[in-house]
């Protein structure tokens, strides 16, 4: 459990959660219909999931689509903003590397 | 000792400003808004000998691209100028700008710069994602890039440790002129005083010289660059199409266009650049940014789906004659200009710097300055060609 999701029990507004399954680079992560992709990697305890020139871990900066930091890979389309990005249900999602794909 | 106000914090000003406190003068940066935050923040960091053809702007060029290396060896922390020696590597598209693009790098060549034909192999080999459609392509290893605003300020910062004052959010307003001498800026937080007054204030350094009291033809030249998604390494060198030159030589106010590709450090990829004449009018025109991406395509058909995550834009400081405004002006005393270097002022603002500096201890700089003269007529009259 992350402190970046509130658990719907513990939710004073009484929401009722759908729940919803995506991997992350083949690994199974449960997330809330309605989430991001961000959100759902947030919820799950990810905080960074790219790297910066100097190898410094990189995530969720702005969170509104501006500053393309949470780049993704979803179903095999590259640069998806993961905080623009609404989770479905059976989403595949990789993470990017700096290096070319094609020479890895 | 001489106290020197430099009027503007680009990297021009910045440069000055740097050169002339070490030389020992008491100098003061004024600036209407921040450091580095209008021209100097809106280019791609071009430090280029590949796009000037064989004349004084390329003596310019190549005095400034010797420079550059040694003032980064003199600065305590050089990392923020995000300096890359990349090259560059200019390709013509049809067969007629080919010969064209031989006959210049031929020239350039004569004139000292280092420019290697490349053949299709080789170019494959240095720019793998680049079109095999060239009809011809040149290797500029001389040309290298910075990241302008963290140049910029890394040259002020070693200003101000040479005894320099920045004063910020002071705009210049009119002179205090004594028997054709100007002794001070009038500014809204009072006179800035001085013995020397250097005008670097890019597009805006016509509008300085008409408050200071004196005309000086230097007017904007609109230019948008497209930034993409940071990508893995896909583009090597700054390429270019040969139309480039072309392009930033030509005098017409309307748009001009040519791809310029290059990546940044943080892996973004920077698409330009278009030429207009449109006053200060700085909205965004998707149909400029439209022919901008088109051109690139062309360049890199594989950038096809890559996200543009933004566009900015920016005013070249533009002259009649293309060539940079560097000396004394003859009409007032104390006033000196080091401006019109259009699109080129990062890179040729080390050289402008040491010429300015030479120029004022009375010393012979190491090129030829007279081109550059304030009192020739693009510059007194402006040549209103578009």
């Amino acid at each position: 459990m992350s402190p970046r999701l509130v658990r719907a029990a513990d939710d004073a507004v009484g929401r009722r959660d759908t729940p919803l399954r995506i991997t992350l680079d083949g690994e199974p992560l449960t997330g809330v219909a309605g989430q991001t992709v961000a959100g759902v990697l947030l919820g799950s305890g990810r905080t960074a999931w790219r790297e910066g020139p100097s190898g410094a871990p990189r995530g969720v900066f702005c969170g509104i689509g501006a500053c393309f930091d949470c780049l993704v890979t979803v179903n095999g389309v590259r640069d998806v903003r993961a905080c623009r990005r609404r989770a479905r249900d059976g989403d595949a999602v990789t993470t990017q590397s700096r290096a070319r794909e094609d020479a890895r | 000792m001489t106290r020197v106000v430099v009027l503007g914090a680009g990297m021009v000003g910045a440069a000055c400003a740097r050169e002339l406190a070490l030389a020992g003068f008491e100098v003061a940066v004024v600036d209407r808004g921040g450091p580095a935050a209008a021209t100097t923040a809106h280019g791609e960091g071009n430090v280029l000998v590949s796009d000037k053809p064989p004349g004084p702007e390329l003596e310019l060029a190549l005095l400034s691209r010797r420079l550059w290396p040694r003032i980064l060896a003199a600065l305590p922390d050089a990392r923020a100028v995000e300096w890359e020696p990349k090259g560059g590597i200019v390709v013509a598209t049809t067969g007629g700008s080919a010969d064209a693009l031989r006959a210049f790098a031929a020239s350039q060549r004569a004139a000292g710069v280092a420019a290697e034909d490349l053949d299709a192999a080789a170019l494959a080999a240095a720019e793998p994602h680049l079109t095999r459609d060239c009809a011809a392509a040149v290797h500029y290893p001389g040309d290298a890039q910075v990241q302008p605003a963290g140049a910029a300020t890394a040259l002020l910062a070693d200003a101000v440790r040479a005894g320099a004052v920045l004063r910020c959010g002071r705009e210049v307003t009119g002179a205090v002129a004594r028997g054709g001498r100007i002794t001070g800026v009038r500014t809204a937080e009072g006179v800035v005083g001085g013995d020397a007054f250097v005008n670097a204030a890019g597009p805006w350094s016509g509008e300085v010289a008409r408050r200071l009291g004196v005309r000086l033809a230097v007017r904007p030249r609109r230019g948008e660059v497209l930034v993409t998604a940071p990508q893995p390494p896909t583009v090597f060198h700054k390429v270019y199409d040969a139309g480039y030159v072309g392009a930033v030589g030509a005098d017409s106010g309307d748009l001009r266009a040519s791809a310029v590709v290059e990546s940044t450090r943080a892996g973004t990829l920077l698409l330009g650049s278009s030429r207009r004449r449109v006053g200060f009018d700085a909205r965004i025109r998707p149909e400029v940014l439209s022919v901008i991406a088109g051109r690139a395509l062309r360049l890199f058909p594989s950038l096809a789906r890559v996200p543009v995550m933004r566009a900015y834009g920016g005013f070249r400081p533009y002259v009649a004659d293309h060539l940079p405004v560097i000396g004394a002006d003859p009409r007032l005393d104390g006033l000196w200009h080091a401006t019109g270097h259009e699109g080129a002022g990062i890179g040729l603002s080390a050289g402008t710097a040491a010429v300015l500096r030479d120029l004022m201890l009375g010393r012979e700089p190491g090129i030829d300055t007279a081109p550059f003269r304030v009192d020739r007529p693009a510059v007194r009259s402006g040549g209103e060609t578009g």
